[in-house]
């Protein structure tokens, strides 16, 4: 079982190369020239040039993706081409309101759609199921900033019961942290709710039309131990599945919402590292994306055994 | 009194073609410890008839009228609190596929204790015996180990003995088999049809068997009902039913089978001709439009049940009834 698990985790690494080089390779199709930011707006051709040779730029790509390659081994990102800090530390610092938003919308959206999805599949086709479908389409359609803007106006602006932008450190204390998120995690969750009580209804409805759940019902089970006990573990796999796929959203959500509140986060990180094609930084928060999906994910599958003894590694 | 009583019982559905009257009339009883075989060909009602008796129809069933009397108590008037007291306790139910009929993330035992723990309040240790001897009972080796594992780990085999086992662990007094062989093989389905009427024997249990096999029906029945259209068009002690059917629909039927018995071949062949829509209003004999010997009097006035024989009913203007001495 361990051993196999093992080779489940192995079986990433060639994936996890195939992103590295994708996000090298990135860098060659945008547009705009690595060396003439570095090099600043008052450089000339040559020095241009000169900063140009300095980079290894003008080494043939295999040579310097090898290179990249094997300073990210040990750790290394590379160098912010703006700061001078080298990348490892500019998302090292960053890394705390990120965690913290990503975290806590998974959690709350978790939380609550999966409820939702159980509440509407149990009174299919009643007011509650439109209901939860009808929060499902507004959650998908709203674009997150939209939402943050609504939300901040509503509850910051007029109410005043919640601060307008800002961040407040763990070191601050629980509650200062949690009010400076319950915003972004509120807008940021929005899309992922309505992915996961949409998922997690439609595998619950097509479970209990199941004829196993046919045989619970005719031992005399009651419609409570019919969904909780028969339906719901089986309905395990799909909605941890949805839940691990939909962490893409919340990183790609990170970005915006960590922009529009004003969170000092790795997503700020990356919309200022893209407006000032910081090439570094950007390969280094589009890696750490990555691999934290992936991980996320290879985490949900070695859960799927202790859902479903059907499935073995 | 007999154990279960159908009377007229009626169960509709609505489709978007209309009205589907899938059971439209049906009467029939089983006795203390008797097996009832229910044929007919696929779509005639058998199953819509048994999930009516244990009240899990689907959501598009209309409330199925009649009379369903369990020890005389109607189980249609019952409230659905009482009817999950009736299932599982006096009435257990066995379907065709055991592969999909059981919880593929419980363990088999966890499902047999289940439907203990449903019905009685005892002790945790006591409803393990109870499993535990049930499981025995259906022969299953290596039972106390057998209980830790999942249905996939099993043989079909082996999953139909579990089904019987959770079915009939409270021991009711009714088992309702819906072609519980027809997905195992041949030297399975003997096993099994033998397991049924051991437990029948040790526990005095009533059986309905649905099934598509008459030599499942000459082998394991004591009385026959063959449906037709939503509709029990025969009926007669299975031997009788066998040796001298009365309805040009049962004839047909046994004059499709090459031979009963024995190599399990006792399927229901095909004999010409469509079953009637059963949206549409019917008049005369239901099966008028594929009998041979259909007169306009057949397909102007649906023929009534009548006696033919003792013991022995048939729904067919064209079946003379004995001369009794
Ligand atoms: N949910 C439903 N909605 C509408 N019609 C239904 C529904 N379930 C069953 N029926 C109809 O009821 C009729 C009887 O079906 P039933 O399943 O009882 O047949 P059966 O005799 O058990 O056939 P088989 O031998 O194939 O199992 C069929 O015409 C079928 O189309
Ligand atoms: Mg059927």
């Amino acid at each position: 079982m361990l051993k196999l698990a093992f080779k489940r985790i192995l079986m990433t690494v060639p994936v996890m190369f195939l992103v590295a080089l994708l996000v090298f390779s990135l860098l060659y199709l945008a547009p705009g020239d690595p060396a003439v930011v570095f090099a600043g707006d008052q450089a000339t051709p040559e020095q241009i040039e000169m900063t140009r040779q300095r980079m290894g730029l003008d080494q043939p790509f295999v040579q310097r993706f090898g290179t990249w390659l094997l300073n990210l081994a040990q750790g290394d990102l590379g160098t912010s081409l703006i700061s001078n800090v080298p990348v490892a530390k500019l998302i090292g610092q960053r890394l705390e309101p990120t965690l913290s938003l990503t975290l806590l919308t998974l959690v709350w959206s978790a939380l609550v759609a999966i409820p939702l999805a159980i509440l509407a599949a149990w009174k299919r086709g009643s007011l509650i199921d439109r209901g939860v479908m009808l929060l499902g389409v507004a959650g998908f359609s709203i674009p997150i900033f939209v939402l943050a803007y609504i939300l901040s106006y509503v509850f910051a602006l007029e109410l005043r019961w919640l601060p307008v932008q800002g961040y407040k450190p763990l070191s601050d204390g629980l509650w200062p942290w949690f009010r400076s998120l319950i915003m972004p995690a509120a807008a940021l969750g929005a899309g992922y709710v309505a992915l996961i009580s949409r998922i997690g209804r439609t595998a619950l409805v097509e479970i209990m039309q199941q004829d196993y759940i046919r045989t619970a019902k005719s031992k005399g089970a009651n419609p409570r131990i019919v969904l909780f006990r028969h339906a719901l573990k089986n309905a395990a796999v799909p909605i941890s599945t949805v839940i691990g796929l939909g962490v893409g959203l919340l990183i790609g959500g990170a970005v915006v919402t960590e922009t529009v509140f004003a969170l000092p986060g790795v997503g700020r990180l990356t919309a200022d590292a893209i407006l000032r094609r910081d090439y570094p930084v950007i390969q280094g928060v589009v890696l750490l994306f990555s691999f934290s999906y992936m991980l996320i994910n290879l985490a949900v599958d070695l859960l799927y055994p202790i859902f479903d003894p059907r499935i073995r590694y | 009194m007999s154990l279960l009583d159908v009377r007229n019982l009626q169960t509709h559905f609505r489709t978007r073609g209309g009205v589907n009257r899938a059971v439209e009339g049906v009467s029939f009883h089983v006795d203390a410890g008797e097996t009832l075989a229910i044929v007919g060909e696929s779509g005639c009602g058998k199953s819509v008839t048994s999930m009516s008796i244990m009240r899990l129809l689907p959501e598009n069933a209309a409330r199925s009228a009649g009379e369903i009397l369990l020890n005389g108590r109607n189980l249609l008037d019952l409230s659905e609190a009482q009817m999950r007291d009736v299932r599982g306790n006096e009435i257990g139910m066995i379907f065709q596929e055991p592969m999909t009929s059981l919880n593929p993330v419980l363990t088999v035992g966890a499902q047999v204790k289940e439907t203990v723990a449903l019905h009685q309040s005892i002790p945790s240790a006591d409803v393990h015996d109870r499993a535990l001897r049930m499981l025995e009972l259906v022969g299953i080796p290596d039972a106390a180990r057998r209980m830790t594992e999942y249905p996939h780990q099993l043989s079909g085999g082996m999953r139909q003995r579990i089904m019987i086992a959770l079915a009939l662990v409270c021991q009711p007094k009714l088992l309702i088999a819906d072609e519980p062989t027809t997905a195992l093989d041949v030297t399975i389905q003997a096993q099994i049809l033998e397991l049924l009427r051991d437990i029948q024997r040790e526990q005095g249990t009533s059986i309905i068997l649905i099934t598509h096999d008459l030599g499942v029906v000459a082998e394991a029945t004591d009385r026959t009902v063959v449906m037709y259209a939503g509709r029990k068009i025969e009926e007669a002690p299975t031997a009788t039913l066998l040796a001298a059917p009365r309805h040009p629909y049962t004839q047909g039927l046994l004059a499709a089978v090459p031979r009963l018995g024995g190599d399990g071949s006792g399927r229901l062949a095909e004999i010409p001709g469509q079953v009637p829509d059963m949206r549409k209003p019917m008049t005369g004999c239901a099966f008028a439009n594929r009998c041979a010997q259909a007169t306009d009097f057949c397909r102007a006035h649906a023929p009534a049940l009548e006696r033919k024989a003792p013991g022995h009913i048939a729904a067919c203007h064209l079946a003379e009834p004995e001369i009794l001495a």
